[in-house]
């Protein structure tokens, strides 16, 4: 498997999908100045006790059983270390989670981000129910999206609708050529 | 910001169509998407199912997303529910995605080769 922020993003958002959250927030901070990038994931979902989320950064915890494939909280975890960062999780039962994932940028370890744009357009569209904050940081400029200024807009018309998910294709690419990705 | 013009613009048009239309879906597209799912390509096989929505314009079609199934072996894993029936593809490639979408969800003609089960 192509190792691709992407879709480790997508795999830690299935956690917060899975944990009922009802919002959720994705944010790539890229300092090409201090050669950092962050990737934060916060959730309302149901969290968990503390003792057992800083216990799922070990590669034999998990409440599945079925087998693991290069994917999960341990696998960021182990990213972050090859890339001289470290990996952060808080949670509090009943509230939600925050997972912070730091990364020397230009390491040599640190995989490609990968198709962002493709990962948070499926998000907002096949999760019509969840709202979605992007945000995609480059130093002093920034791209941000928030599905529920959208649905605001939207009232009625279903945010999985065809055109809907069109003018969010164009949106979310544009935002983030905008800042050279 | 642009955007937000074009998207009330949209609205205005979609609230219209939804009143002649009753906007039913006729088909829901599910893609399994826990962990197991995403390491054998879940991801390019929702790009490239809605990519073949928007280019046949397929209005009334949903696209939806499940956590693990259960057979991490048989992923990616793609249901289709039309007329009543659904139908479970196994080890769905983004080819085998557009094949899905234009035999069956299109033409009503389930994909024999790449079926795991399916059930009225
Ligand atoms: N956002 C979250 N909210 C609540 N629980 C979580 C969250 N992320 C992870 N967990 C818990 O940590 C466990 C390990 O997560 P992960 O490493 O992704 O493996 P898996 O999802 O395969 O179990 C999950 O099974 C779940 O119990
Ligand atoms: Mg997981």
């Amino acid at each position: 498997m192509m190792i691709e922020l992407a879709l480790n993003i997508l795999d830690l958002v299935e956690n917060s999908i899975k944990a009922k959250a009802s919002f959720i927030e994705i944010t790539l901070d890229e300092s090409t100045i201090n050669d950092i990038l962050t990737l934060k994931i916060t959730d309302n979902g149901q969290g968990m006790d503390n003792d057992f989320a800083q216990s799922i950064k070990s590669p034999f915890i998990t409440t599945r059983t079925t087998r693991r494939v290069g994917l999960g909280i341990p696998f960021i975890r182990q990213i972050t270390e090859m890339c001289e960062g470290e990996f952060k999780i808080a949670s509090e039962k009943g509230k939600g989670t925050k997972l912070e994932a730091v990364m020397k940028n230009s390491h040599i370890d640190r995989p490609p981000i990968g198709d962002i744009a493709g990962a948070i357009r499926s998000l907002i569209v096949l999760n019509p129910d969840i709202d979605f904050k992007f945000t995609y940081k480059k130093d002093n400029s920034d791209y941000s999206i928030d599905s529920r200024e959208w649905k605001e807009v939207l009232g009625e018309v279903p945010i999985n609708s065809l055109d809907v998910q069109k003018l969010l294709k164009k949106d979310i690419n544009e935002g983030l050529k905008n800042l050279g990705r | 910001m642009t955007t937000l013009n074009e998207l009330k613009k949209l609205k205005e048009k979609a609230v219209k169509e939804l009143k002649t239309r009753e906007g039913k879906a006729t088909a829901k597209i599910t893609v399994g998407m826990g962990t197991c799912g995403i390491a054998a390509g879940a991801r390019d096989v929702t790009s490239s199912i809605m990519e073949e929505i928007e280019k046949r314009n397929l209005a009334d079609v949903i696209v939806s997303q499940s956590g693990c199934m259960g057979y991490c072996e048989q992923e990616p894993l793609v249901e289709v529910e039309k007329d009543g029936q659904k139908v479970i593809y196994k080890k769905v490639d983004a080819e085998g995605a557009k094949r899905i979408v234009a035999e069956h969800v299109v033409n009503g003609n389930i994909v024999g080769d790449m079926v795991f089960s399916s059930e009225k």
